[in-house]
């Protein structure tokens, strides 16, 4: 190593969510609604030192061959009020949550986080995602009223307008003094005015000004515009976990776009979600792993993911029996809704699944695991702290945000047998050292309204 | 019928008086802090109330109906009430949680599984005080509608008649879509099912398919079916509008008698309005609403509120009964409100510091000794403080039938 200091590593846990990587069948799989579950995880990261504890959203039930999709967790409780009520039974785990900035409007949205910051005395966070399709729009009063290109354009002057009204009390503004009878500095707290394209509105906003004042924006958009508006906006980037030298280019792209909206690099930080499989030898490790992505992938899992790409009903093929001799129909539409999907050649894609499965002896089943993701960190509680350590240090990512395949006691190995490896080798802390998530994060103190970026 | 009245407590700031901060400032600079209404719902846990109400509008208070007054002597800021009532959930046992929350500028689909969820967290005891808001200012905070300017005084006015009556019917939308909502997983919808592959049967999730003037919404809701079935809705009213709302989409109805006569007309109206709008849910409870400053002696409760008054700088107005008097005068009032047909009482305490204490040490244990209050909870959700069997899910029922 150079001299250079060591960067600390930024952990966050993420509730098991409602995708295959859930394994549901396990005995030890607990209630993923009761909120003794979500107590449980949110206890283990704090006791751990987490940075944050981290919520997903959905707002309309996913589908796939125009039924709700039934093979993976289906349903969760409401983002917001989860977040809130582990407020009431954590001291200084961060609590983010995942709010949809299409099928809201800002002054709702601005008022619930800057509530939820002063519930937990400055620990709320905010992953700022968007969608647009008319198919998630049929449960909200205006449908799908939004242009697929306009996603961003909404969600940014959605924040600008977010921030405006987050600033628009001054710490001081409650004086509350019995003697003179004034309860508010000034008679025009909150005033906030804003006209734009998408939002034109104005009067006094409710919340005084926050413990954040702003609260940590998470966004997790890839395309080159998503990279612009997570570099304009956001406090860290909630990414997918590539390579080592894939996920340093990323590192790279994003610090340099940072800087190009006026922003120091260190403003903001990447963050790759992240699985794990232990074990007490690398030999038992690779063994767990594997059997948790036997787990995640039920024989019906498998012809449903071939059906994505056939875009035909395979449902009569055998799982452990060889791939469909059918070929894909390229001509339909996508079969899922609800879900994001990468549009690749179905006739290359096949082509090459038969290959690969000719050559190993694989069933329809065996294939789905090959090709499905492996863990992103497999091995001993030492080894995967090196992993992560290695990785951190040499700027491919800035911290994880970690998926436990189990809810809700998929963390428990990791925070007791990891966490103090990474302890040991001083690069996590042992005690939460600020009061807020802003400060036990690392980020400089909120500024306010910051340069919005030109290309967005 | 037990006899037994239920009890609700009416929260709002530091209290009803609008110079109540004036005696509690230091709690006053803590009304953003979630301790301080824990403390409040502790101690009305203390004294075995079935449930607590949070007041909230979008809008900044105001004293003024039509249009924000500018002044700097009485409360501004507050928090949003369903985030609060969630952060205080896991923290009390027994008392019901009822979060206000405006139908007219949210979505029903986020309402319905915030709710949901703080069913979840509180264990079977939430409950939502559904509030229209037809002002002009309120509609400007979120930018999509320009409804006519709505002041007390333009309440015959033809447009304005207009925005309050299709107010409340979208209310009464919203409700629909609840309830539809709140039924929309039967309660076995999880099976887990290893063989099959299957996490859920997808036969017991059902699309709502509401569409109405106002809103659509295809369902099911994101959230399984909480804890209560259906937690309970309320609403506030003071005459028809809402009473129908409540006839049709509430199961209880907070009003604002001025006298037990009065209150016999008003559960008169509720009852009709029931009829005639073919309830089958078990009837409305009817609460009374009344705004409480207690002394230990008449003299001493009138002083208390000559000097709010004074501090205040007017008198104080208030479209619940105002009472100022000793526990058991306050005890004879409700009781003469329950012989008039209310099924409970609502109380709104002039000053939280004060006339909460007094309430749960003063009050309640008189309204025990008449018999008109429980000495305990009796069951751990709110459905059960009630009196409120569980529901089955409509489309269970439907399907059985």
């Amino acid at each position: 190593m150079t001299d250079k200091p060591l960067k600390q590593v930024r952990l966050g846990a993420h509730f098991p969510g409602v995708n295959n990587t859930t394994v549901w069948s396990d005995p030890a799989s607990g209630s993923h609604i009761d909120f003794s579950s979500f107590v449980h995880l949110a206890r283990t990261a704090e006791a751990a030192k987490f940075d944050f504890f981290f919520l997903a959203e959905g707002l309309r039930l996913r589908e796939k061959k125009g039924l709700i999709h039934d093979l993976d967790v289906v349903g969760r409780p409401d983002t917001l009020p989860v977040l809130a009520a582990l407020a009431a039974v954590t001291e200084n785990l961060g609590l983010i949550g995942t709010i949809n900035a299409t099928f809201n409007e800002p002054f709702e949205v601005a008022r619930q986080f800057a509530s939820l910051d002063h519930l937990s005395d400055g620990r709320a966070g905010w992953n700022v995602v968007t969608s647009s399709d008319a198919f998630t729009g049929e449960n909200f009063r205006r449908g799908g009223f939004l242009d697929y290109a306009d996603r961003y354009s909404r969600a940014g002057e959605f924040l600008d307008v977010a921030r405006l009204l987050w600033d628009s009390w001054r710490d001081d503004d409650i004086v509350a003094d019995a003697a003179t009878g004034k309860f508010v500095r000034r008679p025009d707290v909150g005033t906030f005015d804003h006209r734009g394209r998408h939002f034109d509105i104005d009067g006094q906003f409710t919340v005084a000004h926050s413990p954040q004042g702003q609260p940590i924006l998470l966004q997790a958009g890839d395309s080159p515009e998503g990279r612009d508006f997570g570099a304009a906006y956001a406090d860290a980037i909630f990414t997918l976990a590539r390579p080592v030298e894939a996920s340093q280019e990323y590192y790279r792209d994003m610090k340099t776009r940072v800087e190009s909206f006026g922003r120091s690099a260190d403003e903001l930080l990447i963050l790759p979600g992240a699985t794990f499989a232990l074990g007490e030898t690398p030999e038992e490790a690779e063994h767990n792993a594997a059997v948790i992505r036997r787990q995640q992938v039920s024989g019906q899992t498998a012809i449903q993911f071939l059906e994505l790409t056939w875009k035909r009903d395979l449902s009569t093929y055998d799982p452990d029996g060889p791939l469909p001799d059918v070929e894909p129909d390229t001509e339909s539409e996508s079969l899922v809704k609800g879900q994001a999907r990468q549009a690749v050649d179905p006739v290359a894609q096949v082509k090459q699944w038969r290959e690969l499965a000719e050559a190993k002896h694989l069933s329809i089943r065996d294939l789905v695991i090959e090709v499905s993701a492996r863990q992103t960190f497999i091995g001993t509680p030492s080894s995967v702290a090196e992993q992560i350590n290695d990785r951190v240090q040499a700027d491919a990512a800035d911290g994880f945000i970690l998926v436990p395949h189990i809810t809700p006691s998929g963390l428990d190995d990791f925070a007791a047998n990891v966490v103090p490896e990474l302890q040991d080798r001083g690069v996590f802390r042992t005690e939460y050292s600020g009061g807020t998530l802003r400060e036990n994060l690392g980020l400089p103190e909120s500024t306010t309204r910051r340069a919005a970026p030109a290309t967005v | 019928m037990t006899g037994y009245l239920h009890t609700a407590l009416a929260l709002d700031g530091v209290g009803w008086h609008p110079a109540a901060w004036r005696r509690d400032a230091d709690n006053a600079r803590r009304l953003h802090h979630a301790d301080y209404w824990l403390s409040l719902a502790q101690l009305a846990e203390r004294g075995h109330l079935d449930l607590l109400t949070i007041d909230d509008t979008l809008a900044l208070q105001s004293e003024s109906y039509g249009t924000p007054v500018p002044r700097t002597d009485r409360v501004r800021g507050r928090i949003d009430a369903v985030l609060l009532a969630s952060r205080i959930a896991p923290l009390t046992s027994h008392i019901g949680l009822v979060p206000t929350v405006v139908t007219t500028h949210t979505e029903p689909f986020h309402v319905a599984k915030a709710i949901a969820t703080l069913d979840f967290v509180s264990s079977g005891r939430a409950g939502v005080r559904l509030k229209v808001g037809v002002s002009r200012h309120e509609a400007r905070l979120v930018g999509r509608r320009e409804p006519p300017e709505v002041t007390l005084d333009r309440l015959d006015d033809p447009d304005v008649k207009k925005a309050v009556v299709d107010a409340f019917n979208e209310a009464a939308d919203a409700a629909e879509v609840l309830h539809r909502l709140w039924d929309s997983w039967e309660d076995d919808a999880e099976i887990r099912d290893v063989p099959t592959g299957r996490f859920v049967d997808r036969d017991k999730l059902h699309y709502i398919d509401f569409s109405g003037e106002w809103f659509s919404v295809k369902g099911p809701l994101t959230v399984p079916r909480p804890p209560q079935g259906q937690p309970i809705i309320s609403v506030l009213g003071h005459g028809a509008d809402p009473y129908r709302l409540g006839a049709l989409g509430s199961d209880i109805v907070y009003v604002t008698p001025r006298d037990a006569e009065h209150a016999l007309g008003i559960v008169d109206e509720i009852r009709w309005i029931e009829e005639s709008v073919h309830r089958i849910a078990p009837r409305t409870r009817v609460l009374g609403d009344v705004l409480v400053v207690l002394g230990d002696t008449e003299h001493e409760a009138r002083t208390r509120l000559a000097e709010l008054d004074e501090l205040a700088g007017e008198p104080l107005r208030s479209d619940a009964l105002v009472f100022a008097g000793t526990a058991d005068q306050l005890a004879d009032l409700v009781g003469g409100w329950s012989t008039a047909g209310l099924d409970g009482i609502r109380f709104r305490p002039a000053t939280n510091a004060e006339d909460l204490p007094r309430l749960v040490q003063d009050v309640v244990p008189e309204l025990q000794r008449r018999g008109l209050q429980r000495e305990g909870y009796a069951g751990t959700t709110l459905r059960e403080n009630l009196g409120l069997a569980r529901p089955s899910s409509r489309y269970a029922v439907k399907e059985a039938s």
